[in-house]
């Protein structure tokens, strides 16, 4: 009995290495921590009435804030572990298949734990403002698809030490990802992580595409939106249609491994590069997704620090849509390697052609800044930074596309360089640059802008110094996925400047922790509700905004409508408040993404009852939600009018 | 969030320029579309690997031509009484509609027995999932529709169990309309099952 509860919690955790127990001990003693802080203050009830069950847009983006700040932590842990591992050959600090787990999780966390949710939080927190709605179109959903993403993640972390860590890349091929040679529950926990998550994405995706065709306050046409919610806009067209692609690719995979079907099996007819195809088919559309919002915060940024319109409208629109669409036909440049010539002449051409809107959306973005008034404000900083940063990645993007060469550069740290400058130049810097901008809308406070500086600067140098050394390192022919090399090769020196490139970029993390916490404690509300001289709605709203955000719905006029209202003089409206209909709060929400949790962890280790189990606390879920017909309630005129007055809301 | 509710207000008092009944109809086009995509990648699939029988029974010896007449001509029948059941909708009949989602949930109920049915004989004749890439295929493409019926159904009786206890409300009457919608599409996506499975299987 007790050799067997041995043998199964040997299994069970992952054991004999440092770092994991290091990593128990630490996860054990912040549960503690937070377990007892929560009661010493009492503040269970607080967090289960104001946070876990909430509905409000506002909150769950400011949860979405905060998960992926922890997942940009988890995922930049992971890549200082591997540029220390690279620092030196002969390294014997991660052995191989460390390396492996390592450069999976990295991956797999930033782009779908970090980079997804970064989005999702600045979709929560800024699109109802922009577009003068109250919340968004299904509030519940919102609340679901949080909960989905946030303990698709807990699962998926759980991996570092319950089980053992998936290690066939971020996106798995097969045959590597089968049960043939990928045994064990890591493989089912990048699988399940995913899946769970995707959910939430998918849900996302549907909401704020209907919050955005229905919702907007009347007089805003569409061509009168915002850029950043037209950038929203397209991005949640692309993800209506690949995240069903991901779905499935993952459910087949999963079939295989679990039922043993034969979809991308070497044996039994199956066919391991269709599984190849249909990744790429999710997964370039997916950082198309990522990043199109990243340029609609600049377009934001970029009017309202020169004090101009954004230049080129409508061909900024064109460009967003004209990306989804070509997005979904590039997705061969991944593998032009294990393609025909004709069709990689066909996705050649087709990736090229991207270039082309992403061109013109730079060039609008340096006509509107020409002859503005610029002020150099820490959102704008981070725009300016990325403007040469993308342009690189993107010139180096084409060099890749054009297939000869890449037979060249295929999988060496060429492209390890080439996804990097548009992933943090691109997606990272215009999330930060997003959150310097609304920061204080969403908080009512501003964040210090010294320490910003610092984070500024460093994660701009550390980028460079990480970055540049990698593009000739893959011309000297450093392929990616090595955990070492020899010092015969002759990269050892360029290694050693990438590595301190990552610690520099590690600091420009703390510093921005570090700046959080200094401006939580030293709270500056000066000025907040429209502390950058806004132009859309957003600021047009005490910060941060009631629950219903807007007391009266603006009529809208103009294009940068709340600009052109400050410049006319038309900003006071008539306070002749209506009750205000709400979603009301839900549990149900949060106790679904905990069945969801029991059902991938049950799977991830081939339990089927648990799985069971799990999967019907689910159906329950929806099936109590389906019931329940007293989901809404309304704000009283009295108490909308005791709140304005309290806030110093409508202006 | 302070949860004072008022009561429901009349609503010619409130300020509600957005229709909550057709912005959720709406978005469940919308999540109809991504199901629609699912279903297409499943398709192909299923036409990748049509031909890779791996040594194991190809479509024309396994597929038994009454049973998918049979399931054919059920779930086409559900879809028509499902219609009628939105009919008794628009004419304010809760017994009418109530009367025709019970049909609708016996049919939907007995086209899944079927299903089952044939999965099992399937089975018996040594033609599991993992006997070869094509038969890998089919089951997924097959059983996620069969499981989408399923989902329909629990919903549907769900929606029945409302409808008895609240009559026809603005509420009720949204998710009537909601599931027989989900409803035929399903009926859809089998007609393409139907032509791409079962007849080129057999032809
Ligand atoms: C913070 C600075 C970062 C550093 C120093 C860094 C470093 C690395 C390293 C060393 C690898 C492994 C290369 C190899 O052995 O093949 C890697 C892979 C990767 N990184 Fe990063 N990374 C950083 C940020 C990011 C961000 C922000 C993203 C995405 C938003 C990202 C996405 C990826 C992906 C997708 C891979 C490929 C994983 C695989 O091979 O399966 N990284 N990174
Ligand atoms: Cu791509």
């Amino acid at each position: 009995m007790i050799e067997s509860i041995k043998n199964f919690s040997s299994d069970f955790f992952v054991t004999g290495d440092p770092l994991i127990y290091g990593a128990d001990v630490s996860i054990v003693l912040v549960m503690v921590a937070i377990i007892f802080v929560l009661t010493y203050f009492k503040k269970w009830k607080w967090l289960w009435s104001e946070w876990l069950t909430t509905v409000d847009h506002k909150k769950i983006g400011i949860m979405y804030l905060i998960a992926s700040l922890l997942m940009l932590f988890r995922g930049g842990v992971d890549a200082i572990l591997m540029r220390t591992q690279l620092a030196f050959p002969n390294m014997d600090f991660l052995p191989s298949d460390k390396y492996n787990e390592i450069f999976t999780t990295h991956g797999t966390i930033m782009i779908l734990f970090m980079a997804m949710p970064l989005m999702f939080a600045l979709f929560n927190m800024v699109v109802p403002l922009q577009i003068g709605a109250r919340d968004v179109a299904y509030p519940f959903l919102n609340a679901v698809s949080f909960w989905t993403f946030f303990f698709g993640a807990m699962l998926f972390n759980l991996s570092f030490v319950i089980g053992g860590s998936p290690d066939a890349g971020w996106l798995s091929y097969a045959p590597l990802s089968e049960t043939q040679f990928s045994e064990g529950p890591g493989q089912n926990y990048y699988i399940w992580g995913i899946q769970i998550s995707g959910i939430g994405s998918l849900a996302s995706g549907i909401n704020f595409l209907v919050t955005i065709l229905k919702m907007r306050a009347p007089g805003m046409k569409l061509m009168k939106m915002p850029m950043f919610s037209w950038s929203v806009l397209s991005s949640c067209i692309i993800i209506i249609f690949a995240f069903p692609i991901l779905t499935v690719t993952l459910g087949l995979l999963f079939i295989d491994r679990y039922f043993g079907a034969n979809f991308f099996t070497l044996a039994g007819g199956g066919n391991p590069m269709y599984y190849v195809n249909l990744i790429w088919m999710w997964g370039h559309p997916e950082v198309y997704l990522v990043v199109l919002p990243a340029f609609g915060v600049f377009s934001e940024v970029v009017a309202t620090f020169s004090k101009k319109k954004i230049f080129g409208y409508k061909s900024m629109v064109f460009a967003l849509l004209s990306i989804s669409l070509l997005s979904f036909f590039t997705w061969v440049h991944h593998f032009f390697t294990m393609a025909d010539y004709k069709v990689d002449a066909f996705f050649a051409i087709t990736t090229m052609a991207i270039a082309i809107p992403t061109g013109v959306k730079v060039f609008n973005w340096m006509f509107t800044m020409f002859r503005g008034r610029i002020q150099m404000k820490p959102p704008m900083l981070w725009t300016i930074a990325f403007i040469p940063t993308f342009l690189v990645g993107g010139a180096t993007g084409v060099m890749l596309a054009v297939a000869p060469a890449d037979f060249q550069y295929h999988n060496s740290y060429f492209l390890i360089a080439h996804f990097h400058q548009v992933l943090i130049g691109g997606v990272v810097f215009g999330f930060f640059s997003g959150i310097y901008y609304w920061w204080p809308k969403i908080f009512g406070f501003s964040l210090n802008e010294k320490l910003g500086l610092w984070a500024f600067w460093l994660w701009n140098i550390g980028f460079y110094v990480t970055f540049m050394p990698q593009y000739a390192l893959g011309f000297m022919g450093m392929p990616r996925r090595v955990s070492t090399y020899g010092w015969d090769m002759g990269w050892a020196p360029l290694n050693f400047i990438s590595t301190i490139g990552a610690f520099l970029m590690g600091a420009g993390f703390i510093f921005q922790v570090w700046q959080i916490v200094y401006s939580i404690k030293h709270r500056n509300k000066e000025g907040a509700a429209d502390p950058w001289d806004g132009r859309t709605l957003e600021w047009s709203i005490p910060s941060p905004p009631p629950e219903y955000n807007f007391a009266i719905i603006p009529k809208v006029s103009e294009q940068d409508d709340w600009w052109y209202k400050k410049q006319k003089g038309l900003t006071k409206v008539k306070e002749d408040y209506k009750p205000i209909h709400m979603p009301k709060n839900s549990g149900i929400p949060f106790i679904m993404g905990g069945f969801w949790f029991i059902t991938g962890f049950g799977l991830t280790f081939e339990w089927t009852w648990m799985g069971i189990i799990g999967l019907i606390g689910v159906a329950t879920s929806i099936v109590v939600r389906h019931l329940d017909n007293d989901t809404d309630y309304y704000i009283p005129v009295d108490e909308i009018e005791r709140t304005e007055a309290r806030i110093g809301g409508t202006r | 969030m302070s949860q004072s509710t008022a009561g429901k207000i009349d609503h010619h008092n409130e300020e509600e320029h957005h229709d909550t009944s057709s912005i959720k109809i709406f978005g469940f086009w919308i999540f109809l579309i991504s199901d629609l995509i699912l279903f297409s990648v499943l398709f192909a699939t299923y036409v990748v690997l049509r031909t890779r029988y791996s040594g194991g029974p190809t479509g024309a010896e396994l597929f038994e031509v009454p049973i998918f007449v049979a399931e054919t001509f059920i779930l086409l029948t559900s879809s028509f009484t499902s219609g009628l059941a939105t009919l008794g909708l628009q004419q304010g009949k809760v017994k009418t509609v109530i009367n025709w989602l019970i049909v609708t949930v016996v049919l939907g109920i007995a086209f899944v027995g079927l299903e089952v049915t044939e999965f099992i004989t399937l089975v018996e004749e040594g033609a599991t999932i993992s006997t070869s890439a094509f038969l890998s295929a089919f089951y997924v493409l097959v059983g996620t529709h069969g499981l989408h019926v399923s989902a329909g159904i629990i919903w549907m009786i769900s929606t029945i169990f409302q409808l008895s206890r609240y009559g026809i409300t603005e509420e009720t009457n949204r998710k009537t309309q909601v599931v027989s919608l989900y409803w035929h599409f399903l009926d859809v996506v089998w007609i393409f099952i139907f032509t791409v499975v079962y007849l080129l299987g057999v032809m």
